[in-house]
């Protein structure tokens, strides 16, 4: 539905976007991951019309950014980061307002401001100056005007940066919401709102797509080794490390521990996965385990050896 | 093509701005005083039932006025990230400074609107001559909407409304006085600068004669102004 054709952005000398290519289908929630100046927010201000790219095209629904950006602009909602919005109007008249650009007819401005009102928690703000809200209600009315006139398509910029914790369930379940329906498209640093909220995730590095998948797929992806851990007890550390050393693929034990119980981390080498044999070498010494557990690497471990490098190098 | 219902809204928005903020009283009250005094200080002492000192002062006080009315315009929204919502909106930018444009030319219309006292008492208490008084207020509109036209510009060039402010008012003031200023130049050479002066188009217009020349002047240098704007907000992108 959405496509980054060879998408490029030169800031001066600074190469902010790097042929960037990428299909986003309709109904999709996508992330955007990279750390800070990694090119996310340039790729949704290109998206939305904001900033024009250097070369390459976005296509939306076979409209192209350079040619039909008005089109377009009718289909997406966006919302920028930390949500600038009008602050010395009132809440009610800022929606009202944002009906009114989005050609909304007069006779159903209230209908929608209305059903808006109720999906973000606006009711008891609609009266208030926009300045006199916390951040996270300017959040909420930030996502209400990305929403105004049902886009197809919304672009969400960091929508949970500096909100507390509370203000971040209730900001991704409104975002969970509306994935149900429309293609969403999200940039974030924050790694467990990309698992929380994303079917797939983009990590973005210097202005390139390092990574493209589904979670479990970049897991899959990236993973050369892990770790299973071990609590034994009445288990000599000795025969430990030479029952459970010798073990195919494994690269690495160590064991520790007191008062008849021993803690074991054993080092993998491969994806697949050894611990019915681990098992069966302790059912063979008549060991007591009390607990076994093997590593999953977390996103963040994944997005650390994906964006420690330099990909242009 | 522009869009009048998009461009509409936005002068909506920004026309109400003015009187939420205190930034209308403010202004209106500050013109008026300063008109109001540079006025009727040597009106008793000319002793003539005319608006010539009232619409001779005119340019130099538009010149600091009008650049306050727009600084904001552009700047406020740079600095706030708000022209980011804007512009992502269904809307173009060459619609956005229309409707700004046409805010602020509405606003200064409504700032004129309580000096038509003076022209209405003074045809009370003596013979008033129509002509000059309505060229002044149909040239007033000229130069105010092309000095509207160059705040727009020094508006788009900055996020700081001061640096947008004194942009502006060094351009008005500087298209007002450059015939006064430039005396010592050859005479041949003094009418070119003329020619390009605000100040000399405006006192043409002043005296009741409204001449196409003068016309094309005004709307020359505001759309010239305007379209730079339109290319300083292209390029920002």
């Amino acid at each position: 539905m959405i496509e980054f054709k060879d998408v490029t952005k030169y800031y001066g000398d600074l190469c902010a976007l790097d042929h960037i290519n990428l299909t986003i289908e309709k109904g999709q929630i996508l992330g955007l991951l990279g750390p800070n100046g990694a090119g996310k927010t340039t790729s949704m201000r290109i998206l939305t019309g904001y900033l024009n790219p250097t070369w390459g095209n976005i296509t939306a629904k076979g409209l192209s950014i350079d040619r039909d950006l008005l089109k377009i602009k009718k289909m997406i909602g966006y919302l920028p980061e930390s949500a600038p919005l009008y602050e010395n109007m009132i809440v009610f008249d800022y929606l009202d307002y944002v009906a009114g650009m989005r050609n909304i007819a007069p006779d159903e401005r209230l209908g929608h401001i209305e059903r808006l009102a109720d999906t973000c928690g606006l009711r008891e703000v609609m009266h208030r100056p926009v300045h006199e809200l916390s951040k996270g209600y300017k959040q909420r009315v930030g996502l209400a005007h990305a929403m105004m006139g049902d886009p197809e398509i919304l672009v969400l910029d960091e929508p949970t940066t500096g909100l507390d914790p509370n203000q971040i369930v209730e900001i991704r379940d409104i975002i969970k919401q509306i994935g149900k329906e429309k293609t969403v498209i999200l940039s974030t640093h924050i790694l467990s709102e990309v698992e929380a909220s994303c079917d797939r995730v983009v990590i973005i590095h210097q202005g390139r797509i390092v990574a493209d998948g589904s979670t479990d797929e970049l897991r899959e992806s990236t993973e050369s080794e892990y770790t299973v851990n071990l609590m034994l007890k009445d288990a000599p550390a000795d025969d430990i490390r030479s029952e459970l050393g010798n073990l195919q693929n494994v690269s690495g034990i160590d064991v520790s521990g007191s008062n008849g119980l021993s803690s074991v981390e054993i080092t993998c080498r491969t994806d697949q996965d050894i611990r019915d044999l681990i098992y069966g070498r302790i059912k063979n010494k008549d060991w007591v385990l009390l607990e076994m557990t093997r590593d999953v690497k977390s996103l963040e471990r994944i997005f650390g050896e994906l964006t420690k490098g330099n990909p242009k190098l | 093509m522009l869009n009048f219902n998009s461009a509409a809204r936005i002068f909506n928005r920004e026309f109400k701005v003015y009187f939420i903020s205190p930034i209308a009283y403010i202004v209106i009250s500050i013109f008026l005083v300063v008109t109001g005094w540079f006025f009727f200080s040597t009106f008793f002492l000319y002793n003539q039932a005319e608006l010539r000192q009232f619409f001779a002062l005119l340019p130099i006080t538009f010149s600091f006025i009008i650049p306050a009315v727009t600084m904001r315009l552009f700047s406020e929204e740079l600095n706030t990230g708000s022209y980011e919502v804007l512009l992502t909106l269904p809307v173009t930018t060459r619609e956005i400074i229309a409707g700004k444009f046409m805010a602020a030319l509405t606003f200064l219309i409504i700032m004129m609107v309580p000096t038509l006292f003076y022209a209405i008492s003074i045809a009370f208490i003596g013979d008033l001559d129509p002509g000059p008084v309505i060229g002044g207020y149909i040239g007033s509109i000229l130069l105010g909407g092309m000095f509207i036209g160059i705040g727009i510009f020094a508006t788009s060039l900055t996020k700081n409304q001061i640096i947008a402010f004194i942009t502006a008012t060094v351009i008005c003031f500087a298209l007002t006085l450059i015939d006064s200023l430039l005396f010592f130049l050859p005479e041949s050479m003094l009418n070119l600068f003329q020619e390009l002066g605000a100040g000399y188009h405006f006192r043409n217009i002043a005296k009741g004669v409204i001449d196409s020349r003068d016309i094309i002047y005004f709307l020359s240098i505001t759309f010239v102004a305007l379209y730079a704007s339109y290319l300083v907000m292209q390029e920002k992108k």
